[in-house]
């Protein structure tokens, strides 16, 4: 069942926010309006990417997360890690002092998500072959991605793959595992240490799924922190990597981009940055891009290690996890050991299917297309009055959102600094109007008395 | 309702402009998004028809509740045999328009596939006008 309500874990700390717009004009759904000097985010149009936090100048939108100590209400305790992680501490950490320091944390278990990309590209080129008449696949990795896919491109909801992604292979995976040693479901905790919102979003309000493998989340920037802290503190000399364990480079490219795209044969193209994403549904809506297999799309610039709640520069932290890549391969052991995971691979690829993403458009004008029209009609006239520069003044990224706010019931038109000046001009409003109506929009204290003198 | 949008011919890099114009419109009339897409593809094919193959024309949309009628009009070389156009795999594409990846001779069979209602009158020399009729039901 897919919630009305939709969770997001982004929020507009409205003591901090300046009003100043940044956001709403870089909001890839036009989901953020300016009232009252402060943002609000439409939570129906709102696809979590983060674009918004990344552009705000003062810190004002923050990434919510569940209370850390909550971990302490099972007994197994799961840190499932994204190998991004991995990328963001400095050189001279080490990889075992890093798991060493969320074990201390309070965890019973460390596993990085990405050690289950095999059952996934195993059980995808198996759909892709079983449901070859519906090319292009496109992938339901990020889940970003596919909220804009619901919420803009409702025509291609039916070409995401439907299968889980690895984060919820994982959790699935050791759920089962400690089951089977003896716990209790309720003894067993799962928690995904995440580089970005839209993965709080995937587990709150997942998509495809009844609900969540995974029992909380842990934004990365914060055991980051934690970690780096008690390293710091500690000065434990450890080797770099660790023994008993091997990262494939699959697994280790898998968040990066080309993670996906480079895996499956036929036409794939790896797509990031939510911009980027946008122009290509476009296309291929208009099926004016046909003859693709496989589309691999991100919404950060250069994929997960761009996350909102990565600490480290994208490109540093890339580098890092290629030359991770490579110090596993050259020292990959004459023969592999079983992975734990393979044990479990028939039973993980039973259970990887989700159900079709449903469509849930937020372009449509009215349900009812009588009503839609004469809304539409109503638009196309406001907008010969509005003076189409697009200057947010009025609370409202663009002219035409102002237009559609105004149909809807949300806004007046009034709202617009030109239109106040040439109604005040013509004596249609009072210039105590048109100043109550500014303040509205942007807050009693933008306008308290400022002496032009004192600069 | 009515809309109308110029369509440049020999412009490839903006073919596909009016078709998304029409687009982002019924996604607002909330129409079915298979509709949609149909409708959006075959608009697409005309379009490119008119870049690839005359010299201007426009693209006259006029949308009501229970259907969608489209018309495109251009000024250029005309279709001195209709019926061998219709044909898969029929194209006078010339060999640059076929670098760009176009000259299949897909495009009018694809426009009769996605189309409910598809009318062609030519005149050579003088041009093309191409009605396509979606209906929402
Ligand atoms: N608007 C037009 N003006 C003049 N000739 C046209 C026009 N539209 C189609 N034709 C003629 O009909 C032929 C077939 O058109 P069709 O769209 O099926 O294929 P194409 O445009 O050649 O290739 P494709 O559409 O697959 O890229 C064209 O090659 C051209 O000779
Ligand atoms: S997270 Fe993305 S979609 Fe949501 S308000 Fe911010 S910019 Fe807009
Ligand atoms: S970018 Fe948005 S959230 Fe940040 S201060 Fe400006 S208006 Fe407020
Ligand atoms: S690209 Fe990765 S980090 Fe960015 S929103 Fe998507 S899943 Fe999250
Ligand atoms: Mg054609």
């Amino acid at each position: 069942m897919e919630q009305i309500h939709f969770y997001h874990a982004l929020k507009v700390v409205d003591e901090v926010c300046i009003g100043c717009t940044h956001c709403m004009n870089v909001c890839p759904t036009a989901a953020i309006r300016v009232k009252n000097g402060t943002a609000n985010i439409n939570k129906n149009a709102c696809v979590d990417c983060g674009e918004c936090l990344k552009a705000c100048p003062v810190n004002a939108i923050i990434v919510e997360q569940d209370d850390f100590t909550q971990i302490f209400n099972y007994k197994q305790r799961v840190a499932l890690l994204p190998t991004v992680l991995l990328g963001q501490f400095p050189d001279d950490v080490s990889e075992v002092q890093i798991y060493n320091e969320i074990k201390d944390l309070g965890f019973t278990h460390v596993y990085e998500v990405d050690g289950a990309v095999d059952v996934l590209i195993d059980s995808t080129k198996k759909f892709m072959h079983k449901h070859h008449q519906e090319r292009p696949f496109i992938s339901s990795f990020c889940p970003a991605i596919v909220r804009l896919i619901q919420v803009k491109f409702p025509a291609l909801v039916d070409n995401i793959i439907q299968l889980k992604p690895v984060i919820d292979i994982s959790a699935q995976f050791y759920r089962k595992k400690l089951q089977d040693k003896g716990y209790a479901q309720n003894e067993i905790g799962i928690f995904y240490v995440t580089p970005c919102a839209a993965k709080i979003a995937a587990v709150k309000s997942p998509v495809g799924e009844e609900k969540s493998l995974i029992d909380g989340v842990i934004n990365m920037d914060f055991i980051y922190n934690k970690v780096l802290l008690s390293i710091k503190n500690s000065k434990k000399e450890t080797k770099k990597y660790p023994e008993n364990i091997h990262m494939s480079r699959r697994s280790i490219g898998w968040t990066l981009t080309t993670g996906e795209a480079s895996r499956y044969s036929g036409r794939c193209l790896a797509i990031d940055e939510i911009h980027n994403v946008i122009e290509v549904l476009e296309k291929l809506e208009n099926e004016e891009i046909t003859d693709v297999d496989f589309l691999e799309l991100r919404a950060c610039d250069h994929s997960c290690a761009g996350g909102v709640l990565a600490t480290e520069n994208r490109f540093l932290a890339i580098e890092r996890l290629r030359k991770r890549a490579a110090w596993y391969h050259r020292n990959k052991p004459m023969i592999m050991p079983e992975r734990e995971i393979d044990l479990y691979k028939t039973y993980l690829q039973e259970n990887i299917g989700i159900s079709k993403v449903e469509p849930r458009s937020i372009l449509s004008l009215d349900s009812d297309m009588m009503v839609a029209m004469k809304k539409m009609k109503k638009i196309n006239r406001i907008m010969k009055v509005l003076p189409g520069i697009d200057c947010g003044a009025c609370g409202a990224p663009r002219c035409q959102a102002l237009a559609e706010d105004v149909v809807q019931g949300k806004a007046k038109m009034t709202q617009c600094v030109f239109l106040q000046k040439m109604l005040t001009k013509e004596g249609l409003i009072s210039p105590q109007e048109s100043f109550d109506i500014s303040e509205d929009t942007w807050g009693k204290s933008r306008f308290e008395k400022k002496n032009l003198n004192d600069h | 309702m009515e809309f109308k949008f110029e369509i440049e011919g020999g412009n490839f890099s903006k073919a596909g402009s009016a078709s998304s114009e029409v687009k982002k419109i019924l996604k607002q009339l909330n129409v079915n998004p298979k509709i949609i897409k149909r409708t959006v593809v075959s608009l697409y094919e005309a379009e490119v028809n008119v870049v690839a193959h005359a010299f201007e024309g426009n693209m006259n949309v006029d949308i009501d509740t229970d259907k969608i009628v489209v018309k495109i009009e251009d000024r250029g070389p005309g279709i001195p045999d209709i019926d061998q156009a219709m044909q898969e795999g029929y194209s006078t594409a010339t060999p640059q328009v076929r670098e760009m990846g176009f000259g299949a001779g897909m495009g009018l069979p694809n426009i009769k596939r996605n189309s409910d209602q598809m009318n062609i009158t030519s005149k050579v020399d003088v041009g093309t006008e191409l009605e396509i009729i979606n209906y929402f039901g």
